[in-house]
């Protein structure tokens, strides 16, 4: 069999800690090749073997060997796998915030043009052709079926846009033949989702390998000619994929069976009486977001989901109560009036937000888990702190119990609290900022696509932590996900947002149609007329 | 209101310069002309040098105080045209080339050094001036007329081994590039050559940004990894950001002594490093944005601050001395002041 790819006996380790295990995998050209696993597994390590990534040559190296149309390579340097025609989508963003969408587009391969001093000095100082360049982009981003403004700088815009243009970069380059996408579906809406399927359809198509890592199994399943299933670095399953269902993949990941979330009942329902937040003609100037009149009543200690489609403003809705993005209109909070566009007012409050791009509210990366666990709590509250003599300390006992605590019930896959939070893997990384957020003790906690790029079982784990907050010290919980099933296994209401309004609050056990009618803006015509 | 306020923040350097400028103009009463004829003259003569420091900002390497590399090797070429009596315009573009010869080498070890401490180049490239400059002087007061063959025997210390304090340049390339073409506006004289050579650089580099190797100048300034991921030779980038400093540096030095006209043979070159980062300071440059304009705006509040100082000080004070003082300690705070803010930017803890 002629494959594109094969990577074989593939073994990493980390610092004397072994994250693949002659691992074995391979693709032939037009063919999509899922590969899925628990956070943790090896996915990404053995994604940046194959991309020749820095951080793998920085610690030693890998053992294996890897053959593109059966012919041994030595991938020393992105730019060496790059030249074998790889092309790779990263879990984090590889976009430079200060650039445009064309020049992020067309990094390292700038369309040029001679002048006099490269006529003399060489290639290098070619002038760069920014209309050709712009024309290309704009045609690389229509072709992914997406209208994004070519000349807007890149850090103001969505995380689903910043997904497509690392997508729209892909297509753009001509040599193509092998492409990798690691988790480019984690901040996509569903409908979003869909679009970039028939991106990966359309690639192979054209006869370019695939391999694709979500956490998302239904998309895996559909999109994929192969699964192959990692656990914990070693490859125990491998086969078409149409002898898989969901649920067996599921179980393979994670080696076990995998049960509902459990709602435990409440002492007293949240009702209309008793309200926390009151929203009141909120308007927030989100780009690609837009937030332009949503009202609700927030019941205390109830759970409220947000939905909706991805670009009608479900997001903007706890951006702006955060501030995080500006915003006008009258909330009150607990009766008062809320003052807005004060982030350090929102959490001083006990208003905790967390945002859904995780990587602009940074994590610390070179600290320890524990720190990042504890960072913001100390800052804001100064919780974990503790007088001796004159000096406000750390009190390192109490961080590393807490720490240790959150690292068991959310699963935090790290070899101790003091590891680096760098040398976790990506879904080991946004455990650890809900960890943050958990820890800050809220009155109200936002939070957007808490399950994003994170395993089935962990998934799990997060919404029964989210429960367990809810019903065992009565925090009221606000969460935006695009995930609707995910909103429906834990809220008591949920809100769709359509064209920046609020569309329906619909309750959880609504019919599919409802939701769907809700999210197109449908729904109240719906019950006018029937 | 948030918008201006933003502006304010953003440009409060130069903003609270203007303001010292334009009281200590106020309060030294020095005649407008005066001032006038006296800014010209130095933007042509040190602007270039302010220039050169652009590049490895826009590279993400911040303030180059590695320049003082490059303005050794300036002095160190002006003393051997000097010394071979080349006159002139000729003798400029000698000490040029030669000058320029000798920073490519310096620029790129530089360079090197600097992609082994990423991270950490301001600190390092200041490290790497006081090293250059321990050779520098082991060389001109130790190896010239005793290793190195030199003629002008009044420019050497008593025993024949060794450069005076002082070097002139006078009756060879003093004001070499000033006198050939001059324009008198009243008493304002413009020294058309320099400032063309200035408009030049800033052509320079306003093109080199809209060239390939701009861009990926600019890409990994923003960021390392994501240049390096994209398969841009990031080290090779950088080795070059530093080499174009350099030279450029060393070629302002030369357009510098030929207008003072002496050489402070051990001194020159640290003080330029220094009063350069300081006057792109002063123009609202940081460690990590720095433009042409941010340089000239910088060389004109710097330096009205330096003619006026003197005079300032001796109003106020009675002691001419006084003003001296102030200066050097404003452009030491300044860059300080740049240094602090760069560490607290790179601690801020979001959220
Ligand atoms: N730079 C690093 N240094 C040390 N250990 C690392 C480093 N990068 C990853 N690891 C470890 O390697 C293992 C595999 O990580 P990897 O990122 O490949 O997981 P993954 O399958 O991509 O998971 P996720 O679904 O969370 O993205 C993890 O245990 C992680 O802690
Ligand atoms: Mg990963």
């Amino acid at each position: 069999m002629q494959y594109a790819l094969e990577m074989r006996n593939i073994s990493k380790s980390f610092y004397g800690n072994q994250v693949l295990k002659n691992v074995n995998i391979a693709v032939a050209a037009g063919e999509v090749l899922g590969l899925v696993g628990e956070n943790g597994a090896g996915k990404t390590t053995l994604m940046n073997i194959l991309f020749g990534m820095p951080v793998i040559h920085s610690t030693g190296g890998f053992e294996g060997e890897i053959l593109i149309n059966n012919e041994h390579v030595n991938i020393d340097s992105p730019r060496r796998a790059m030249e074998y025609g790889i092309g790779m989508v990263h879990q984090e963003f590889m976009l430079i915030p200060g650039f445009t969408v064309t020049e992020n587009i067309k990094l390292n391969r700038e369309i040029t043009k001679d002048n006099l001093l490269s006529k003399v000095f060489g290639k290098s100082l070619r002038t760069l052709d920014f209309p050709a360049m712009r024309k290309e982009a704009r045609q690389a981003i229509s072709t992914i079926g997406m209208s994004i403004e070519e000349l807007a700088v890149v850090a103001g815009l969505p995380v689903a846009h910043k997904q497509f243009i690392e997508i729209a970069r892909e297509i753009d380059k001509k040599n193509l033949k092998i492409l990798v996408l690691d988790e480019p579906t984690a901040v996509l809406s569903e409908a979003e989702a869909e679009k970039l399927l028939d991106t990966i359809r359309y690639f192979a198509k054209r006869g370019v390998a695939i391999i694709f890592i979500s956490h998302r199994l239904s998309e895996v399943l559909k999109v994929s000619d192969r699964i192959t299933i990692l656990r914990d670095g070693v490859v125990v399953d491998s086969k078409p994929s149409s002898s898989f269902t969901v649920s067996e993949i599921a179980e393979k990941m994670v080696g076990r069976k995998l049960e509902n979330v459990v709602l435990p009942p409440r002492a007293k329902e949240p009702s209309d009486e008793d309200i926390i937040m009151s929203i009141r003609n909120l308007k927030v100037y989100m780009p690609g977001e837009m937030v332009k009149d949503f009202s609700i009543d927030i019941r205390r200690g109830e759970i409220l989901g947000i939905g909706g489609l991805a670009g009608h403003g479900k997001l903007g809705v706890a951006n702006g109560i955060a501030g995080m993005f500006p915003a006008e209109g009258q909330v009150y909070f607990e009766g008062e009036p809320y003052r807005l566009n004060d982030p350090s007012y929102a959490l001083r409050n006990g208003i905790v937000y967390l945002s859904e791009d995780r990587r602009g509210v940074g994590l610390l990366l070179d600290e320890s888990v524990e720190m990042n666990i504890a960072a913001t709590a100390i800052e804001a509250f100064g919780s974990f702190t503790r007088r001796f003599l004159f000096m406000t300390v750390y009190d390192r006992k109490k961080i590393r119990e807490h720490a240790l605590e959150m690292i068991k019930k959310l699963d935090i896959r790290c070899k101790s609290p003091t590891q680096t939070v760098r040398r976790l893997s990506g879904g080991n990384q946004q455990k650890v900022c809900l960890a943050r957020a958990f820890t800050l003790n809220p009155k109200i906690l936002f939070v957007s696509e808490p399950t994003r790029g994170i395993d089935v079982g962990a998934k799990k784990l997060v919404l029964d932590y989210l429960v367990s907050m809810n019903r065992e010290h009565g925090i009221t919980i606000v969460m935006t996900s695009s995930e609707l099933a995910e909103l429906r296994s834990i809220c008591d209401r949920i809100a769709i947002v359509a064209e920046g309004k609020l569309s329906a609050v619909l309750p959880p056990k609504a019919s599919d149609a409802e939701f769907g009618l809700a999210m197109a803006g449908e729904f109240q015509e719906v019950l006018q007329h029937g | 209101m948030e918008k201006l306020k933003k502006i304010l923040i953003s440009y409060a350097v130069p903003i609270a310069f203007s303001i010292l400028c334009v009281s200590a103009v106020l309060v030294a009463q020095i005649p407008p002309i005066f001032l006038a004829s006296e800014i010209v003259r130095r933007l042509s003569r040190n602007t270039f040098l302010v220039l050169s420091l652009i590049i490895p900002i826009i590279g993400g390497l911040g303030l180059n105080f590695g320049i003082v590399l490059g303005a050794m090797a300036g002095q160190a070429a002006l003393f051997f045209v000097v010394d071979w009596k080349i006159k002139g315009l000729v003798g400029i573009l000698v000490a040029c080339l030669m000058a320029g010869a000798i920073s490519v080498v310096l620029g790129w070890l530089a360079g090197l050094t600097l992609n082994r401490a990423k991270g950490r180049e301001m600190i390092t490239s200041m490290i790497l001036g006081f090293f250059a400059n321990g050779i520098y002087q082991l060389i001109f007061l130790f190896f010239v007329g005793s290793l190195i063959p030199f003629r002008t025997k009044q420019f050497l210390l008593p025993e024949g081994v060794g450069l005076r304090n002082t070097v002139d340049l006078y009756g060879t390339v003093a004001s070499a590039l000033n006198n050939p073409w001059m324009i008198r506006i009243g008493t304002v004289r413009l020294f058309v050559l320099p400032l063309l050579i200035v408009a030049g650089l800033c052509l320079f580099i306003t093109l080199l940004f809209k060239t390939k190797l701009g861009q990926d100048i600019r890409a990994v300034g923003q960021d390392m990894h994501i240049a390096e991921v994209a398969g841009i030779n990031v080290n090779k980038v950088r080795v070059i950001a530093i080499i174009m400093s350099t030279v450029f540096a060393a070629i302002g030095q030369v357009i510098y002594l030929q207008d003072i006209g002496t050489i402070n043979t051990y001194n020159s070159h640290e003080q330029i490093g220094l009063f350069s980062i300081a006057a792109l300071l002063v123009g609202g440059a940081t460690t990590r944005k720095a433009t042409i304009w941010n340089a000239i705006l910088g060389v004109v509040l710097f330096h009205t601050l330096f003619v006026v100082a003197p005079s300032a000080g001796n109003r106020l004070f009675g002691q001419p001395q006084v003003g001296e003082f102030f200066r050097e300690f404003l452009a030491y705070a300044v860059i300080a002041f740049a240094l602090a803010m760069h560490g607290w930017r790179a601690k801020k803890i979001l959220m």
